[in-house]
């Protein structure tokens, strides 16, 4: 490698964090202007005790664990059994999985709205119980492919059938074996993909608003439109929940969890 | 850090040897899986049913219904009328312009990070990064741009102040095809180079060896072996920026609003308020979308496999 | 003058020095091994001699001019690597023929060294497939033609055995050494199986830890080792410890027993520990027996492996392995039994100073 194409690379490099920290370096100066005349964290003040913020980023915090919950106890058994008892279905169990990333979100909750509407089998928009149900499941959707790759990789990694037979031997029962056995073994893959799950949910908007919920996707939104400082504090807030959640993955999980599960 | 990526995942996923103990080869000589065997997929598959396919599945038959409910093929001709052309137009130029975009600045910096020779730590960061940054989209991004390049936005003024540059002057703005493909790239730069970056490495230094051995220049390295070897990777890559680019909602409108018309603000528009006045035709609006972005990602693993046969 | 003349070359890595000295004259159309353990330095002499990294101090000269700070693309040199190398996205034909097509050499030309190459690599048929369709050894045969096709002044190969199952090793560096010999092409080996150096090369130099520890022909190297490290790295060995009593006459005592060698020893060794080696297969069970050597020890096991018996016994200290070939008319010796062995006194080695 030459002299020219070392310093080609540094100028890559260094345009690309130009390209990439300005932005954060803009909105965290701009967040800071609020007070005027000087430089303050007043913005973060108003936002952090504005109390729909503390409700709408509240109630995306609990659907994120929701989600997770419910996306760990959907995931993790089927990955198990397939791994173990229906290797068959594999491909089409992945396939399943990797539809989320191909039918857009916004087609997906469209479809929602037109089958679980008040006049369909399962009135899940009913009301707003009812809706946070659907919200919760559209999430898991979104977030199946992060959630069942991380899962299914850690599975790879270690060798279940052996530890499965091994258990039964032992006289384990299922639940036993699952509890006991697989989901220690798994657990930063659990991890890995509860933490990409978060960050997916955190700040998603499409499905929220479109279902009507006061999640902080539409609060983000919302106060865009109609404050000036507040929304960069925010953006800095998101950022930081974001980095955070990533960094938790770097963490506990495998690298190979940090990108957007694609095929 | 390992150079983690979709490619890397994938790559102990289907069509490559299944890793021992995991799967069939001592498969259970019962017979065909029992009820019960089928018992344990069953919540997966329920599920999967009631909240993936059937919603999607509904809207394609919607489709192709009149408001009576009657087969038709009328939805498909009014996708022609020129608003909707239109929108479906922008959404290709800026799912393009941010995958170009994004696949040769993405492939540059994964370059740098990966060949560059530069010092050890730059590579882990840029990855780290780049994790991070792909999930970093929607209505922060929009907020994050607007404060550096909006009217008042930081870049905005000091190119004012320090270089005399009247960004706005230009006709430039933020809130435009541009300014929104420029805020895609933010995401879509970084998921480049988290596929790229593994391609990269599977550049063996021995083939570089060969090739000098055998009195090739650098150029032609990159011309008869590497560009080669990687284009199926990179136009792989690309498709999948365009996808993405074309699914994304709340970046774009969290941006330009309902003034830049684009697909998904189209169908936004119309799942909140039926503006279009014509049920079906919404659901064709989507039907449009899936087929877009279903080819697209098609594209990406027809590439993907096509990259992988080389690589043993 | 040596075709491939290396002279007092060092490589050091920062602080790490990978090759202390090196020095050899290679003959033209030698076939030379670089034998040696993982870390010893031989593949780092074979990519300076490529011209994939610098030497820190030295010189190599091909046929006269000195390579030392040329680029690979200038040296001519042909390097076969452990993984194969070959380029993915081209045919096996097209990868034969990259040299000539990267010098601009006409079509025709092109066509016909290739067709000539994929017949001496008895490949004809396969010269349209992609090298993901062929089998290691096929991959590496191809790998073999492509550095050949532009006629190289010196052929490097990089293990390239490594990666391939037992039996094609074998039959694959006999081909390597057939092919060698018939172009006359100076070659230069490297390998850290010692069976594979001894079978096909003209020399062999031993490395370790960055310095060179014997060059010789196979029979030298394997019956003369003058290290501790040559004697024990090249076939198995037995080593014992011994007095030396009278250098002149070659008398040593070992456990107090008298034994005869033929090796040099220097006048000042007198009284002197040496370590003497013996080859397994230079010892008999025998009756003490005029002229020869006879060292009694008492048997610790005794294994069948089928072809080879292999008597394991102890005297005092050292353990002192002997091979037979089966016979299964012999009666073998229990454990605990006592035994003579016998072996003559130039097979009594006697290993210089260690480094």
């Amino acid at each position: 490698m030459n002299r020219q194409s070392r310093v080609g690379a540094w100028t890559a490099i260094i345009v690309g964090t130009l390209y990439f920290l300005i932005p954060l370096a803009a909105t965290f100066e701009f967040s800071l202007r609020m007070r005027r005349g000087s430089y303050s964290f007043d913005a973060y003040r108003v936002v952090l005790s504005d109390p729909n913020f503390q409700a709408s980023f509240g109630y995306s915090l609990l659907m994120a664990l929701l989600t997770i919950v419910v996306g760990v106890l959907l995931v993790v058994p089927t990955a198990w059994w397939v791994q173990l008892r229906m290797p068959k279905l594999r491909g089409i169990v992945e396939f399943i999985t990797l539809l989320p990333l191909v039918i857009p979100a916004i087609v997906i909750v469209f479809g929602y709205l037109r089958i679980y509407n008040s006049s369909s089998v399962l009135p899940l928009t009913s009301n707003e119980r009812a809706t946070d149900l659907l919200l919760v499941f559209g999430y898991v959707t979104l977030s199946l492919p992060y959630m069942y790759r991380a899962v299914d990789a850690s599975l790879r990694a270690v060798d279940i059938r052996s530890l499965t037979e091994a258990a039964e031997c032992l006289g384990a029962n299922w639940p036993t074996i699952l509890c006991k056995v697989i989901l220690p073994n798994i657990r930063s893959g659990i991890l890995s993909g509860a933490f990409l799950t978060f960050a997916v949910v955190i700040g998603e908007f499409t499905i929220a608003s479109l279902l009507d919920r006061p999640a902080f996707g539409p609060y983000l939104q919302l106060v865009g439109a109609n404050r000036a400082y507040e929304p960069s504090a925010l953006a800095i807030i998101a950022f930081a929940v974001t980095w955070a959640s990533m960094g938790l993955i770097q963490v506990f999980g495998s690298a190979r969890a940090l990108t957007p599960q694609r095929p | 850090m390992t150079a983690s990526s979709n490619t890397a995942a994938h790559d102990r996923g289907p069509g490559l040897p299944i890793p021992p103990g995991s799967a069939a080869p001592h498969a259970n000589r019962r017979d065909k899986p029992s009820a019960w065997t089928w018992l344990g997929v069953l919540p997966f598959f329920v599920f999967a049913l009631l909240f993936l396919i059937l919603p999607t599945a509904f809207l394609m038959v919607g489709a192709f219904q009149d408001a009576q409910g009657h087969f038709t093929l009328a939805n498909f001709r009014d996708l022609f009328q020129p608003g909707i052309l239109d929108a479906y137009w922008i959404s290709f130029k800026v799912s393009a312009a941010s995958a170009l975009g994004g696949a040769l600045f993405g492939s540059l910096l994964a370059w740098a990070a990966v060949q560059g020779r530069l010092p050890g730590w730059i590579r882990p960061t840029l990855l780290t990064f780049s994790g991070v940054a792909s999930n970093f989209a929607g209505v922060p991004l929009a907020f994050a741009f607007i404060c550096t390049l909006g009217r008042v936005g930081l870049v905005t003024v000091l190119l004012k102040k320090y270089a005399d540059i009247n960004l706005y002057s230009t006709g430039f703005s933020i809130l435009s095809f541009w300014g929104l493909t420029l805020t895609y790239l933010y995401f879509q730069i970084p998921l480049m180079i988290l596929i790229v970056a593994p391609a990269l490495d599977g550049l063996k230094r021995e083939w570089r060896e060969a090739c000098d051995c055998l009195g090739g220049t650098a150029l032609q390295y990159w011309r008869h072996v590497a560009l080669p070897v990687l284009w199926p990777s990179i136009m792989g890559a690309t498709l999948l920026l365009f996808a993405n680019a074309f699914g994304a909602v709340a970046t774009a409108y969290a941006l330009t609003g309902s003034s830049l018309n684009i697909v998904t603000i189209l169908l936004y528009a119309q799942i909140r308020g039926d503006v279009m006045h014509n049920e079906n035709l919404g659901y064709a609006l989507a039907l449009g979308m899936i087929v877009v972005t279903g080819l697209a990602n098609g594209g990406y693993i027809w590439l993907r496999s096509r990259a992988e046969r080389g690589r043993r | 003058m040596a075709f491939l003349a290396i002279d007092d070359l060092h490589k050091t890595f920062g602080s790490n020095t990978a090759l202390h000295r090196f020095d050899m004259q290679i003959e033209r159309g030698e076939f030379i091994t670089f034998l040696g353990p993982s870390g010893c330095g031989k593949t780092t002499v074979l990519r300076m001699i490529a011209g994939f990294e610098t030497p820190t101090r030295g010189t190599i000269r091909i046929d006269g001019r000195d390579v030392t700070h040329l680029r690979t693309r200038q040296r001519n040199v042909g390097m076969v690597f452990q993984s194969y190398a070959l380029f993915p996205n081209m045919t096996v034909a097209d990868n034969i023929g990259f040299g000539l097509r990267v010098a601009r050499r006409p079509q025709p030309e092109i066509r016909k060294r290739v067709a000539e190459m994929l017949e001496l690599i008895k490949l004809s048929a396969l010269g349209e497939r992609y090298p993901w369709q062929l089998s290691g050894g096929q991959q590496q045969r191809v790998a073999l033609a492509r550095a050949l096709a532009s006629k190289p002044q010196v052929l490097l190969l990089d293990e390239p055995l490594s990666a391939l199952d037992a039996k094609i090793r074998i039959s694959l560096r006999q081909d390597i050494r057939a092919l060698q010999r018939e172009l006359g092409i100076t070659s230069i080996f490297v390998t850290h199986d010692q069976e594979e150096a001894l079978s096909i090369s003209d020399r062999i130099a031993v490395m370790n830890e960055g310095r060179i520890e014997q060059i010789g022909t196979p029979l030298e190297i394997y019956n003369y080792p003058r290290t501790r490290f040559v004697a024990s790295f090249v076939g198995t060995l037995n080593i014992l410890s011994g007095k030396v009593v009278d250098p002149a006459a070659g008398r040593m005592a070992v456990d107090g027993q008298p034994l005869t060698t033929t090796r040099p020893l220097a006048a000042s060794d007198a009284g002197k520990e040496r370590l003497l080696a013996l080859r397994p297969e230079a010892i008999v069970l025998e009756a003490p027996a005029a002229g020869r050597n006879s060292l009694q020890a008492i048997v610790e096991e005794v294994s069948f492996l089928g072809a080879v018996v292999r008597i394991r016994t102890r005297v005092r200290d050292a353990v002192i392995s002997l091979d037979l070939f089966n016979d299964p008319n012999r009666i073998l010796p229990q454990r605990g039994e006592p035994v003579a062995l016998g072996f003559s006194h130039e097979n009594l080695l006697v290993l210089e100073e260690g480094v």
